[in-house]
């Protein structure tokens, strides 16, 4: 693990906002048992939790937690200093916190998503979901580093994309689709594992395609960002 | 108690800091106006009042900010979107931002990796030995005082033995050993050659550390060189008195004649006095007042904040 990766894991884990990740997926599996349990039908559960509340809220909400912590928490706090009074090439800071950033994400909501889709319908929905979504946090936490690095205030710009855009309009104006990282996952599950409980427009190419764009993309701003990192604000 | 800093290692090799008409400026505010100079081993002061612009100077000199117009190099390169500058250049900024999770070794060590020097264990005991915190090195540093936090940023900022250190009003928060030892730690990283920048709204800091001095004010360099000299100037200016007594017209008239006053308005609430030369006045106000048999009630020297003596600098 890199000197970066370590001291990056060792703020996520040591913030208190850390404990802000746990709710989500335990309501997440919980509703998922409770229903299975209490005998409603997949096909009238299924879709509202897995998607409505895993894809549409867990994963993005616990992605703009974990990727504005990475980095924008240091920034705000001046820690950031640190690392960057160093030689290393931006690129060398960048991918070792986008790397804790996606993978404590997809570690967090890979485990419920697949225990949902295992009991909305089977193994192979529960790993398809587990698999798209950790493609999803790789895309997610890309955006919301960069976010970081563009805005003093990454939470809002996140929460802004994530009700306002996916949503809000990815509903309702099917073209925005093409833009949300939500649709990208829900195409990818849906071709791993087809079933009903997944819809979308997009199709799994072009969500495919977009994914690694959003995902290289966003990198490489958040990289340029990094290079120009004015420290702002004093004046004295 | 003993306050002697580890001797810090002469230096391999030299480096200069240059800037050369830098200015920055925030929208329609100037932070820093057309600053010209050039830092080589050894200690310098830089001293100015709260706003002077310091801290953006220090900025730009550590690549954190861009200058809007001149250049600010380092060995003939560009400091800004140049990383590789921080292998001969160490920040210890004002903001008291520290890793409060890890121990003071472990972030020196750390810093020490990210540096990518050939022993980091051994860099990082050294760096923790310069600043006196192998007591507490394996205490996490959000148990510390601000001191302490201070030097443990210290020691990150020395790990690699960079040949320019940049320190941003350094002493805040620590004790008066705290005080002498990081004083007593400058004096040596300079005597081994190395350029230290240090900032400073406190004058009495400035006079016990570093030789040479630059004065900001204003975001404009007002003085620059030789400490004594600079010194002299702030205290040769003229000084403002208000005076109360019992007799304030008598006393005008007696002062008046007085070659160290240049000036007196007597007004409603008592005597403004200007003084060109602060000890003779101050020494001659008694006599004076005995001799006419006035009595002095209040004396109260005017403009002897910081941004005054400052503001007199620039207009010197």
């Amino acid at each position: 693990m890199s000197t970066v990766a370590w001291i990056t894991a060792r703020g996520l884990f040591g913030r208190r906002r850390f404990l802000l990740l746990l709710p989500l997926p335990v309501l997440l599996v919980v509703l998922a048992g409770l229903s299975q349990g209490m005998g409603v039908e997949p096909s009238d559960w299924g879709q509202p939790v897995v998607v409505g509340l895993g894809l549409a809220v867990v994963l993005p909400v616990v992605a703009l937690i974990v990727g504005t912590g990475v980095l924008g928490a240091e920034i705000d706090d001046g820690t950031v200093v640190h690392v960057l009074t160093t030689p290393l090439p931006r690129w060398q800071i960048v991918l070792p916190k986008l790397a804790v950033a996606a993978g404590v994400t997809a570690a967090t909501v890979a485990a419920p998503l697949f225990v949902a889709g295992l009991l909305a319908d089977s193994v192979r929905l529960g790993l398809a979901l587990a698999v798209a979504a950790s493609a999803g946090a790789l895309a997610y936490s890309a955006l919301f580093v960069a976010a970081s690095l563009l805005t003093r205030r990454p939470v809002l710009l996140g929460l802004v994309y994530v009700l306002i855009w996916e949503g809000l309009l990815s509903n309702v104006l099917a073209g925005s689709r093409v833009f949300s990282i939500q649709h990208y996952v829900i195409a990818l599950a849906d071709r791993l594992a087809p079933t009903e409980l997944l819809h979308t427009t997009i199709s799994m190419p072009l969500a495919a395609v977009m994914t690694a764009l959003v995902s290289v993309g966003f990198t490489l701003l958040a990289i340029d960002r990094l290079r120009a990192f004015s420290v702002a604000g004093e004046t004295s | 108690m003993t306050t002697t800093a580890p001797a810090a290692a002469p230096a391999t090799a030299t480096s200069t800091l240059d800037l050369a008409g830098v200015s920055r400026w925030y929208g329609n505010v100037v932070a820093v106006n057309d600053v010209s100079m050039s830092l080589g081993p050894g200690v310098t002061g830089l001293l100015g009042p709260n706003g002077a612009g310091k801290t953006t100077l220090l900025h730009m000199m550590a690549g954190f900010l861009a200058p809007s117009r001149g250049a600010v190099t380092l060995d003939g390169r560009s400091t800004w979107r140049n990383p590789a500058v921080y292998r001969r250049l160490g920040l210890v900024s004002e903001r008291e931002a520290v890793y409060g999770f890890l121990t003071a070794y472990e972030f020196v060590l750390a810093t020490a990796k990210l540096h990518k020097l050939p022993d980091p264990q051994a860099a990082a005991r050294r760096a923790v030995a310069l600043v006196e915190l192998e007591g507490a090195q394996d205490r996490r540093i959000g148990t510390y005082s601000k001191g302490m936090r201070q030097r443990a940023r210290v020691a990150a900022a020395l790990v690699h033995d960079p040949q320019v250190l940049l320190l941003d009003e350094p002493f805040n928060g620590m004790d008066p050993r705290q005080r002498l030892h990081m004083m007593e730690l400058l004096h040596s990283l300079g005597d081994a050659g190395r350029t230290i920048l240090f900032s400073s709204h406190i004058l009495e800091e400035v006079e016990q550390v570093s030789g040479t001095v630059q004065v900001m004010v204003a975001g404009r360099l007002a003085a620059s060189g030789d400490f004594r000299t600079i010194r002299r100037l702030m205290t040769n200016r003229p000084h403002v008195f208000a005076i109360r007594s019992t007799d304030d017209r008598a006393l005008a008239v007696a002062l008046m004649a007085e070659p160290s006053v240049t000036g007196v308005e007597l007004g409603r609430d008592g005597l403004t006095v200007r003084a060109g030369d602060y000890g003779a006045f101050t020494r001659v106000l008694p006599k004076v007042a005995l001799a006419r048999g006035v009595r002095v009630r209040q004396l109260i020297p005017e403009d002897e904040s910081l941004e005054s003596v400052f503001s007199y600098l620039v207009e010197a």
